[in-house]
């Protein structure tokens, strides 16, 4: 099965907001209460955006909470997505840490972009290597940079890092690196 | 390799004696310095877990901290086998973000420069593969052949492998008439030597018993570990970014995708095989549609700074799925660059793939998957 690009971006819809308020599951952000009390810090404006893939490089944007990103990755993997890759980025002046899913079609020219953000004192989050097995080093290598924790992962052991290394190079406040 | 007696608690002869046997981080099967940490069960492998790491140079920390013409020649010393294609990768985000035209001849030349790029790493494997398994000779012509592609490249681009030939907005220098006629020449010379290869190595049966048969992936396993490139269109998936999401003028190109259902070494070993010659092809096309004009755009900032969000531009490298994602905050400097890299994605499911063979078996797989370590450690 070949996915449009608009169920996708109604399946998404139908994923969000975040949980918190399930009474309003059928909207996307656009209610003007469910922006007031979304607890994900992302700005709700910006939660599921269909965006050009020829400026951007990818034609889905969805942010979702932390506590989502396994529903979003089995609704992706129903639909013959891959594991593309999994990253993060340290918004230090903001506190917080986002992590970032990408997904890519076998077949359709469709690539997803998944993302969300976690405090960056208590990085956090649900593994996806359930869903994907594929995410197990994706996950494991954003904990070695940036010591973001996946839980329920089966090894969070440093995969590139030396073995006994207890610094997370790619945060901001790192001060290693020449 | 260093052998010592454990009891691996979990595995499948739980209680019967298995041993860890160390494969590398020196061994030639792995090209390179990855360790695979074997438990195995006589002759059996009931688990393989590789141990990677050993060169990791932390590229995507070096992107923070310079700009982006400075960070360009990093991305060619990721996959130093594939670098046309890494460097395409990164000048194409800057392009796609600051919204640069590249001229016609420079996106024919990179379809031209890649695929010469593209035959010379699939000739390493080929002659590497065979090396793996036994056969010492092929490795001899193979390396002939990719020394002429070398010199074409050095000729245009001044490096014999790691290249900086494509810069923002278009190339670093035009191609020259040696160029061209020695282009031609090759794609002349190469086709007759790709059937001899059919001949010699391809249908000789001690290879094929070797590969028929061994390492099944399937294509849900490629899907759900991300695998890319030959990996998945040797188990029937015809997942090719030039033809999926095309970039550069490979849309205005004719050529196929091989694919083989087969699932083991041979599919593997066939697509590549297979894509030599659609490289060919390629090339051929490009050269005879080679528009006249600027090998690179008139307009191009002095200082590159990215507009603040977000971008992401993938390439079919040799080894599969190559992107880049470069978050700007508009500064000179990237906020963030993500590599994404095929061998790592590639060499993830090897763990499941592994489970049960035996090992000189796993060790063809292993070629099979046409692993640069410097790609998973970057």
């Amino acid at each position: 099965m070949i996915p449009s690009l608009d169920e996708l971006h109604a399946a998404f819809k139908r994923l969000l907001p975040p949980a918190v308020s399930p009474a309003q599951a059928g909207d996307c952000g656009g209610a003007p209460t469910a922006e007031g009390t979304a607890p994900t810090p992302a700005p709700a404006a910006a939660l599921c955006q269909i965006v050009d893939p020829k400026a951007k490089g990818y034609h889905l944007d969805a942010t979702v909470a932390p506590d989502q990103v396994v529903a979003a990755a089995e609704l992706l993997d129903q639909r013959g997505f891959a594991i593309d890759t999994i990253t993060g980025v340290d918004w230090m002046a903001a506190r917080q840490m986002e992590i970032v899913y990408d997904f890519f079609h076998l077949t359709a020219p469709l690539q997803v972009v998944v993302r969300t953000r976690v405090p960056r004192d208590k990085p956090e989050l649900p593994t996806i290597s359930k869903v994907f097995p594929g995410a197990n080093w994706h996950e494991r290598e954003t904990h070695d940079f940036f010591g973001i924790r996946f839980l329920g992962h089966p090894d969070l052991s440093p995969l590139l890092l030396p073995e006994d290394a207890t610094y997370h190079p790619l945060r901001k406040d790192f001060a290693g690196a020449a | 390799m260093q052998l010592e007696t454990i009891k691996a608690p979990g595995s499948p002869t739980e209680g019967q004696e298995t041993f860890v046997l160390n494969l590398g981080p020196q061994h030639p099967a792995t090209h390179g310095v990855l360790r695979v940490k074997l438990t195995m069960d006589g002759e059996y492998i009931t688990r393989a877990e590789p141990v990677c790491g050993y060169i990791h140079r932390m590229h995507e920390k070096m992107g923070e901290n310079r700009t982006y013409a400075q960070f360009l020649p990093n991305t060619s010393r990721i996959d130093y086998l594939s670098a046309m294609h890494y460097t395409h990768a990164f000048v194409g985000v800057v392009e796609r973000a600051v919204g640069i035209e590249v001229p016609p001849r420079a996106e024919y030349v990179r379809v031209i420069t890649s695929e010469l790029n593209r035959i010379a790493s699939h000739l390493v494997w080929f002659g590497a593969f065979l090396l793996d398994l036994g056969g010492f000779t092929p490795l001899l012509y193979a390396f002939d052949d990719r020394e002429k592609i070398l010199d074409l490249l050095e000729g245009i681009t001044g490096a014999r492998l790691t290249y900086c030939y494509y810069r923002f907005g278009g190339l670093y220098n035009d191609v020259d008439e040696a160029f061209l006629t020695g282009t031609r020449e090759f794609v002349t010379y190469m086709r007759p030597r790709l059937d001899m290869y059919r001949e010699l190595v391809t249908g000789n049966v001690i290879l094929r018993k070797r590969l028929e048969g061994i390492g099944p992936i399937s294509a849900k396993t490629c899907r759900k570990y991300g695998a890319t490139g030959p990996v998945i269109r040797g188990s029937g998936v015809a997942h090719d970014v030039r033809k999926v999401m095309p970039y550069s003028v490979y849309s205005d190109l004719d050529f196929d995708i091989p694919v083989f259902p087969e699932c083991d070494c041979m599919a593997r070993y066939l697509v590549r095989m297979e894509e030599m010659a659609q490289s060919l092809r390629l090339i051929e096309q490009a050269l005879a549609r080679l528009p006249a004009g600027p090998f690179v755009a008139a307009k191009v900032p002095r200082v590159i700074k990215l507009p603040p969000g977000d971008y992401y531009y993938a390439v079919e490298a040799a080894r599969g799925r190559f992107a880049v994602r470069v978050v700007s905050d508009g500064k000179e400097i990237p906020y963030r660059v993500k590599l994404r890299t095929p061998s790592f994605a590639n060499l993830t499911l090897f763990e499941e793939a592994s489970r049960g063979m035996m090992l000189p078996d796993a060790l063809a797989l292993l070629g099979s998957l046409d692993l640069v370590i410097p790609d998973i450690d970057r």
